[in-house]
């Protein structure tokens, strides 16, 4: 089961519900945690494990100004603007680029070729026995963050004998989002309860809604005023299975790096029934 | 007209807080913007009356027209994006939330059924407040592109802007496509960042993004005392870095309070609001 934590606004807990679910559950059985934040991975601040490496690279187009006749077709053909095509010469910009290789299939000339070029990392830990740990990291300067999140995914799914997979989303609702989301089983969402969070959650609920992603609410730093909240779990039809109290050692805890699970029984509870409340929703569902 | 955007690496920082007090205490004639087009809060603070609305076209969208359909797969072979969903009864689909319109599928199909669509995906809003002119948009939840957004935004804030001295930008988190669009021709960032171990980690990523641009930074802390040792590492790294620090916020459940009463917070009698007032005051000061 491949479980996404999701928000809309940042800050609000994603990482926080995403390493105590992932750790409490490794106590029992093989979880993978993936971490899909890769402009600002931060899961791996949570853990202590050597780390294997590899890069994620995408297709770029080179082109043999032997062959290039200046024609234009390739300038024409991209949408992104990436290709000017002027009498005297071609000029490619590579940040624009979205690697579609259209102008390779369409150039009448062949002058169009094709290269690898890396734009992040994927890194692989075993912090816990049963825990593996995926963290994707786009390269500075770089733009392509849903391209890394794909590489996350895949690399994640790669990993033999693993019950569940949770994918820790980007926040915000546009395209890094919507990749983390894509093909997963269920959602869960983290809320705070101020105008700003329930603006944003209501926008990542009707993302997982529109692709028919069951979903959960997780209310994160309650401070008791959750009106707003229950109102459209009520109107989204989209459960509460958790509240988190808004508490200055939890916060201390968090901020350290520290996993509150590994502190507190309490929450090793309240975790573990948080799985088996999203598992009696899938398992009713199927 | 000198431009700063309010920015943060880590999401949830305080951003939006922060611009709204900038709106509300700097001495200048100002456009704001909502670059933070994803997750766009600024109007809850500044609650702006719109004027205008501009509808915003997205990249576009393939179509495929399934009577002309001939069920070979061309598309589904060379479309990057997986866009393209093979309903394994011979027809194929354009998943619209995945196709970055491109258009290699029109160029590949045999039967030349495939079109670029035009695609609405939100709107650009010209308001009036009684900050200034504010810009801002409400996107489509999952039509992506924000960068392209962001871009429009502050294109319409050029077109619209008059005398204003000071373009005020709420920008994105993270340090891919919105924020570089963000900080395209902007003079100035403001750092807002948080003690905790992830606060400090994104900071200084979004610092090495940041040395690449011709860009003068600034920084403050939020919620500066819940994590008094992580603070003080984020003001070393700071120092190190050669980043003025402007301030520190302390945790203050006034700052909510103000939200969920949109106003900016510096209209409150609150510790907060007291420490944004001098952050705003240092900001002056450097580039007023």
């Amino acid at each position: 089961m491949k479980i996404a934590v999701a928000s809309g606004k940042g800050g609000t807990g994603k990482s926080t519900v995403s390493v105590n679910l992932a750790y409490t559950l490794a106590l029992k059985e093989k979880v993978v945690l993936a971490d899909c934040d890769v402009e600002e991975p931060n899961l791996h601040l949570f853990f202590d494990a050597e780390e294997t490496e590899k890069e994620v690279k995408v297709p770029l187009p080179t082109f043999d100004m032997e062959k290039c006749t200046l024609c234009g077709d390739c300038a024409r053909f991209c949408n992104y603007g990436a290709l000017i095509v002027s009498k005297e010469k071609l000029l490619f910009l590579k940040e624009m680029c979205h690697s579609c290789g259209g102008c390779r299939i369409l150039c009448p000339a062949g002058a169009v070729g094709e290269t690898e070029v890396s734009i992040g990392r994927i890194l692989k830990s075993e912090p816990t026995e049963n825990l593996t740990l995926i963290t994707g990291i786009l390269n500075i300067g770089e733009i392509k963050a849903p391209e890394v999140i794909k590489d996350v995914k895949i690399t994640a799914e790669k990993i033999p004998d693993s019950q569940i997979t949770i994918l820790d989303s980007p926040p915000g609702t546009a395209c890094s989002m919507v990749e983390t989301v894509d093909s997963i089983d269920f959602s869960i969402l983290v809320a705070e309860s101020t105008p700003f969070g329930m603006h944003d959650i209501k926008l990542a609920a009707e993302v997982v809604k529109e692709r028919n992603i069951p979903a959960c609410i997780v209310i994160n730093r309650s401070d008791g005023q959750d009106e707003a909240i229950e109102k459209l779990s009520e109107e989204m039809s989209i459960p509460i299975l958790m509240r988190i109290p808004f508490e200055k050692e939890i916060a201390r805890i968090q901020g350290n790096g520290e996993i509150l699970s590994a502190h507190s029984e309490k929450y090793r509870n309240e975790f573990m029934t948080l799985s088996d409340r999203i598992r009696k929703i899938m398992g009713d569902a199927s | 007209m000198k431009k700063i955007a309010v920015i943060s690496g880590k999401g949830g920082t305080g951003k939006t807080i922060v611009t709204g007090a900038l709106a509300d205490q700097l001495n200048a004639k100002m456009i704001i913007c909502d670059a933070d087009a994803d997750a766009s809060n600024l109007d809850l603070i500044l609650k702006p009356e719109i004027l205008r609305r501009i509808p915003h076209a997205g990249l576009k969208i393939a179509e495929i027209d399934q009577d002309k359909c001939i069920g070979c797969g061309e598309c589904y072979e060379f479309c990057r994006f997986d866009s393209v969903i093979d309903r394994k009864d011979g027809t194929y689909i354009i998943d619209s939330l995945k196709c970055e319109g491109c258009g290699v599928c029109g160029l590949v199909c045999p039967a030349e059924c495939i079109e670029l669509k035009e695609n609405i995906c939100g709107e650009v809003f010209i308001s009036g407040s009684p900050y200034g002119t504010v810009v801002h948009s409400e996107l489509n939840a999952g039509s992506g592109a924000t960068g392209l957004l962001v871009h429009e935004i502050k294109k319409n804030a050029l077109e619209e802007a008059t005398d204003e001295d000071l373009m005020l930008i709420d920008g994105p988190p993270g340090i891919g496509c919105p924020l570089q669009s963000t900080m395209s021709g902007t003079d100035y960032a403001l750092i807002v960042t948080e003690p905790s171990q992830s606060g400090l980690h994104d900071l200084k990523r979004l610092v090495e993004v940041l040395e690449k641009l011709p860009v003068e930074i600034f920084a403050c802390i939020n919620k500066a005392d819940l994590n008094p040792e992580i603070t003080e590492e984020i003001i070393s790294y700071l120092t190190d870095s050669e980043v003025p620090m402007l301030g520190t916020i302390p945790f203050d459940k006034n700052v909510i309070e103000s939200v969920r009463s949109g106003i900016p917070v510096t209209k409150t009698d609150s510790p907060a609001s007291d420490a944004v007032k001098e952050i705003c005051n240092n900001l002056s000061e450097k580039i007023l």
